[in-house]
């Protein structure tokens, strides 16, 4: 067994640990830190596996967005009847169900696929990800085609390049939208006030 | 510094790396710690000196220099008390997930040509997003400690991160696209020989960039004026009111270790990295050549040396600031970001690229040098300046050097002639 393998075991293990602890546990802001950890445990195996770049953006997007998670449990639950959350027995045999079927799926997705035999990461990590390289396969100035013989659900028809930039645009847009209805909906109301008081 | 292996037998492939692994994380453990016992003494010196007076002295003989390992049996002495009302689990966990936090971004910090834990593709962003993660242990102990100042501390300290974060990126970003790359070793090689090819002086979006980045981090590293988490007049301690001795004591690892984190990101972004900045060459590479392997580390050795001299410089610009600015209120810390800081970013990184694409080499070229020559010409002035004027009080009399003007009918000159006897 190599360090890497040794090294995935402990990451996954410690992960899935977590992300029991995130169900069992019955303490909101707990939850949340045990939501962290499992988080961060994927970001561990992404770098593991020598995707520096997907790890470190799981690590700033997912795990900095559990941030926000924590804080509004605790300033929701600090002091309110909602800190330790009960599950009944309905919500048990639902969410058991929901999970289950998931599993499966996944499970049976993942075991029927011929998965072709990669190498391991070179010990070179700068070969591997290269950003730059992310970054022109994403305006479609250069296409990066998966190594290995993988199942297509369609053909490629004709070679043209494909560019991400017109979906990534209108994300950036949506999200754009959103951040100004925030700041719209937070913004201090207090002209208003004024007027009335002056009334 | 990669490690390649011809073989893939089980020596290679376990127990080298392993070796590896363990000794890089002994060495950057090792910085970490040294450099905050070193941070702690001069943090006491600094402030004193500051408030005029000469800090810690007796400790240790001159200096005082052993102030900090008083300190640290002071603090493992202690009674390591948890309050009743506390969430243990967390309370707990909360200082090592803040020391994690500032400790892990140390594996992609460069602190030579090649010396670096892992030499990450992504190393900047790597250390953004380990840097950013210090928030949970400051939050989960606000949470943790069942007190409300606590809480109030970790609160502030959620809304305070999640602003700044957003300039401290951008910021980063200017160099990153004068560079083209992500990886740290690389842009830090880019900026080789005199200093006027550090990327401070590269145009004058990196030179505010450089300010906004700075203040940006001293904002994440909760420093005065930006110590909102803290705030002693306020919240008692904020966060880390109901924590003490050892616990204590990682939350402070943890704030001078993101500090040197920071400094670290902002010198290899900036300020040259290793690099001298008065010799045209890499002394790495020069011996390396004539030399070999043993030249190679000589090297590495000056440059690692220059690289922890210039973050400390920046770690006393920090001390410096602290104890200079009083603290800002809540919502001018958040006016700061939202207002000034974030629309300066913006503008810098939209500049940046007309900067690149539409400026001519004869204008970047003047900038390039005019702008050196003008910073060393201005540090010159005011280090003679400052050295004319006295630097201490003379025996009895407090306040001489920066005395402020005595206003008409007041008697702050005999008050201070007493406080003085």
């Amino acid at each position: 067994m190599s360090l890497q393998q040794a090294l995935f075991w402990i990451v996954a293990s410690l992960t899935g640990l977590s992300a029991l602890m995130v169900v069992l546990t019955q303490n909101i802001v707990r939850a949340a830190a045990w939501l962290l950890f499992a988080l961060a445990g994927t970001a561990g195996i992404y770098f593991l596996l020598g995707s520096d770049f997907v790890g470190a953006a799981q690590l700033i997007v997912y795990v900095g967005g559990t941030l926000v998670l924590v804080v509004f449990g605790v300033m929701l639950t600090a002091q309110g009847p909602f800190v330790n959350l009960k599950a009944g027995a309905g919500e048990w045999a639902f969410s058991l169900l929901i999970g289950i079927a998931l599993y499966a799926t996944l499970a049976v997705a993942t075991l029927a696929t011929a998965w072709p035999a990669s190498d391991p990461p070179p010990a070179d990590y700068r070969s591997t990800a290269n950003v730059a390289a992310l970054g022109e396969a994403f305006l479609g100035i250069r296409e990066i085609a998966p190594v290995g013989d993988i199942p297509r659900v369609y053909p490629p028809r004709n070679r043209t390049r494909v560019s991400y930039l017109l979906p990534f645009e209108i994300v950036s847009v949506h999200l754009l939208v959103v951040l100004i209805g925030a700041a719209y909906l937070a913004r201090a109301k207090r002209r208003r006030v004024v007027s009335e008081a002056a009334a | 510094m990669p490690v390649v292996f011809s073989d893939t037998s089980e020596w290679s492939t376990m127990v080298l790396p392993a070796v590896w692994a363990l000794l890089s994380a002994f060495f950057l453990l090792g910085f970490v710690l040294v450099s905050a016992i070193f941070f702690v003494w001069l943090e006491r010196k600094v402030s004193g000196r500051i408030q005029d007076r000469l800090g810690p002295t007796r400790v240790g003989g001159k200096f005082g220099w052993l102030q900090t390992v008083a300190d640290g049996v002071k603090l493992l002495c202690k009674e390591d008390s948890i309050p009743a009302a506390a969430d243990h689990f967390l309370f707990r966990l909360a200082p090592y997930l803040a020391l994690c936090g500032s400790f892990v971004a140390f594996v992609a910090l460069p602190f030579g040509n090649g010396v670096v834990a892992r030499d990450m593709g992504v190393a900047v962003f790597f250390m953004l997003a380990v840097l950013s993660s210090e928030v949970f242990g400051v939050i989960m102990a606000g949470y943790g400690s069942g007190s409300k100042w606590s809480l109030f501390g970790g609160i502030r300290e959620a809304a305070q991160v999640v602003s700044y974060e957003v300039p401290r990126t951008i910021c980063v970003l200017i160099p990153v696209i004068v560079a083209g790359t992500l990886n740290l070793t690389e842009i830090v090689n880019q900026q080789n020989g005199f200093f006027w090819n550090w990327y401070i002086f590269h145009d004058p979006l990196n030179f505010i960039a450089f300010w906004v980045f700075f203040i940006c981090g001293t904002s994440s590293c909760k420093r005065a004026p930006f110590d909102l988490a803290e705030a002693e007049s306020e919240l008692v301690a904020g966060f880390h009111t109901e924590y003490s001795g050892f616990r204590w004591l990682l939350f402070f690892m943890a704030e001078y270790g993101s500090m040197a984190a920071v400094c670290g990101i902002a010198v290899s972004l900036f300020m040259g990295g290793w690099h001298t900045g008065i010799l045209p060459f890499d002394p790495a590479l020069k011996l390396g050549e004539s030399m070999g392997t043993a030249g190679m580390i000589l090297g590495n050795l000056v440059n690692v040396v220059v690289f922890i001299v210039k973050g400390w410089g920046g770690i006393f610009v920090m001390m410096w600031v602290r104890w200079t600015l009083p603290r800002l209120r809540i919502d001018q810390v958040m006016m700061v970001c939202l207002k000034y800081l974030l629309p300066i970013s913006c503008f810098l990184l939209v500049m940046i690229g007309v900067w690149q694409l539409m400026i001519p080499d004869i204008v970047s070229m003047v900038w390039k040098y005019g702008s050196a020559a003008a910073t060393v010409i201005l540090t010159a002035v005011w280090l003679i300046n400052v050295w004319r004027k006295p630097s201490l009080s003379p025996p009895g009399v407090t306040g001489w050097a920066t005395r402020p003007p005595a206003l008409p009918g007041s008697s702050a000159g005999k008050e201070q002639a007493v406080a003085g006897v």
